[in-house]
């Protein structure tokens, strides 16, 4: 970063400053309920406060593991099943359509379904995230594998290479880019559902907490909750685009 | 041609076939599960009793309203900051901030301040509804022909005019893309809020029907749920098709 970036990051900072201090100001003047809205100040209070007791940590733990379990079991299938279905073609003409069909499907409706299945249980929670992300992470990889090009096939076939080396040499590596866009998209996907399912069936995580803060209307307590879940999507996603950065290297260096 | 028609409904077709079958050899009696013919039953007494009808003019209704206020605001942002490198510098934190809270994590806070109902699942899909909308604005308008800014320049054209005459008409095939997926993130995110708090529209019809134990009916919600989603999808895609023709295809694989 050079200088001005520099600079001009400081300044974006002390814009963000000035709007928490807006913030206290409007909670010290009490323009807005103190029951709705507690100064940032009191929120960073509950913050410190849950986690020197202890509480806020397990419940942070709680739903991280949530959506990283649910996440994980996506994305193994997502690519397992999306390479299944986009490297032969029949497949493709069978399946594919089926799977747009279901795109639009707001996926939280699924839920009631867990429910009557599986009980408001973890089984129910994992089952839902699960299903939640593995579209985006699927339709990914089968359009990743649709877009391989041709010529490379040709390359592959003329090396008599067989259909699960084609795959993990071919296929897989110019679908990457795809899959991993796809991987981040249902990250986001994962901590909503993880957050729903935690208020729905009261599993152990921040979904619970904000909800039981709300209800006894302890908002400081439900800020911390809200500023824990976004800075849980900041660095997810962060972590995620420095393994997108890493793993395709190779691609912005041939270019 | 008519066997390329029919493949894509093979597979839903047979599956369906094989599971009304199944249902039927076993006697099927489940809390979860419901054969398609109970499933298409339930849909019917539902509609003709008004009450999916109605559910779904509630869930709409939050849906569009959240879209309505979201996506304005985002346009607004997003012209703004796509206009006005600095601003859009010094605003950075701020936004990188506040744009990664999941949607649904606002929704005890908006349980406190404004109680169940109309308002609170509004708030919540016009928050979810901002950033897709700012973000896909900001780069439609930051990719204009710089030559088209150089006109407006030359034409000392105000601030207002330009942005009326030459910077929405420039971006609008792209931020009706970014509209195109605001609205599906609505109507997902107020089905969402549905089910987990709100008590009304097809969200809470859903619920309703697991809490009665109604595997027939929940599941044709479900259908139900499904086919507007993808309804509202097939609509948006063809009038960006009618509105931009190749314009709007353009911007959809950035």
């Amino acid at each position: 970063m050079n200088r001005t970036a520099i600079l001009w990051r400081v300044a974006s900072v002390l814009v963000a400053a000035s709007f928490i201090a807006a913030w206290q100001l409007v909670a010290d003047l009490r323009l807005v309920s103190p029951v709705f809205l507690p100064g940032p100040d009191r929120a960073w209070a509950a913050l410190v406060r849950g986690f020197s007791s202890g509480d806020l940590a397990g419940k942070l733990i709680g739903t991280l593991e949530h959506m990283a379990y649910g996440w994980l079991a996506a994305s193994i299938a997502g690519i397992a099943l999306g390479a299944l279905i986009g490297s032969s073609r029949t497949m493709r003409a069978y399946v594919a359509p089926s799977l747009e069909f279901l795109r639009p499907l707001p996926v939280s409706a699924i839920i009631p379904v867990a429910i009557a299945m599986l009980g408001l249980t973890q089984g129910m929670a994992l089952f839902v995230i699960a299903f939640g992300a593995i579209w985006p992470i699927m339709l990914a990889t089968v359009h990743g594998f649709a877009a391989v090009e041709p010529r490379l096939y040709e390359v592959a076939r003329s090396l008599q290479m067989s259909r699960a080396a084609i795959i993990g040499k071919i296929a897989l590596p110019s679908a990457l880019p795809d899959i991993l866009a796809g991987m981040r998209l249902s990250l986001t996907v994962a901590l909503i559902l993880s957050v729903v399912c935690e208020i729905l069936a009261g599993l152990d995580g921040l979904g619970h907490w904000v909800l039981l803060s709300a209800r006894a209307f302890r908002s400081a307590d439900l800020f911390a909750g809200v500023i824990l879940l976004g800075a849980t999507g900041y660095v997810t996603s962060i972590a995620m685009s420095l393994v997108e950065q890493r793993l395709l290297a190779w691609q912005t260096a041939a270019r | 041609m008519s066997l390329d028609r029919t493949k894509p409904l093979l597979l839903p077709l047979a599956l369906m076939l094989a599971f009304e079958l199944w249902a039927r050899l076993i006697h099927l009696q489940s809390d979860s599960l419901a054969p398609p013919s109970a499933i298409l039953a339930a849909l019917a007494t539902a509609l003709a009793d008004l009450s999916i009808p109605i559910a779904t003019r509630d869930t709409l209704f939050a849906a569009f309203a959240g879209l309505a206020i979201g996506s304005a605001i985002g346009l607004a942002l997003g012209i703004a900051f796509g206009i006005s490198r600095p601003l859009d510098r010094l605003m950075e934190v701020t936004v990188e901030a506040i744009r990664p809270i999941p949607s649904i994590a606002l929704l005890p806070i908006a349980l406190i301040a404004l109680g169940f109902g109309y308002r609170m699942e509004i708030v919540i899909v016009a928050f979810a509804c901002v950033w897709p909308m700012l973000i896909m604005t900001r780069s439609a308008v930051r990719s204009i022909e710089p030559r088209l800014m150089e006109v407006s320049r030359a034409l000392r054209l105000s601030a207002p005019q330009r942005i009326a005459k030459i910077v929405i008409p420039a971006a609008l095939p792209r931020i009706f893309v970014a509209f195109r997926l605001s609205a599906g993130i609505a109507l997902i995110v107020a089905v969402t809020v549905e089910i987990a708090i709100n008590p009304i529209g097809l969200g809470a019809g859903i619920m309703l029907a697991q809490q009665a134990l109604r595997a027939d009916l929940m599941l044709a919600y479900l259908v139900w749920i499904g086919a507007i989603g993808y309804a509202l999808n097939i609509l948006l895609i063809a009038a960006q098709r009618r509105l931009f023709g190749r314009a709007a295809l353009a911007g959809d694989h950035p």
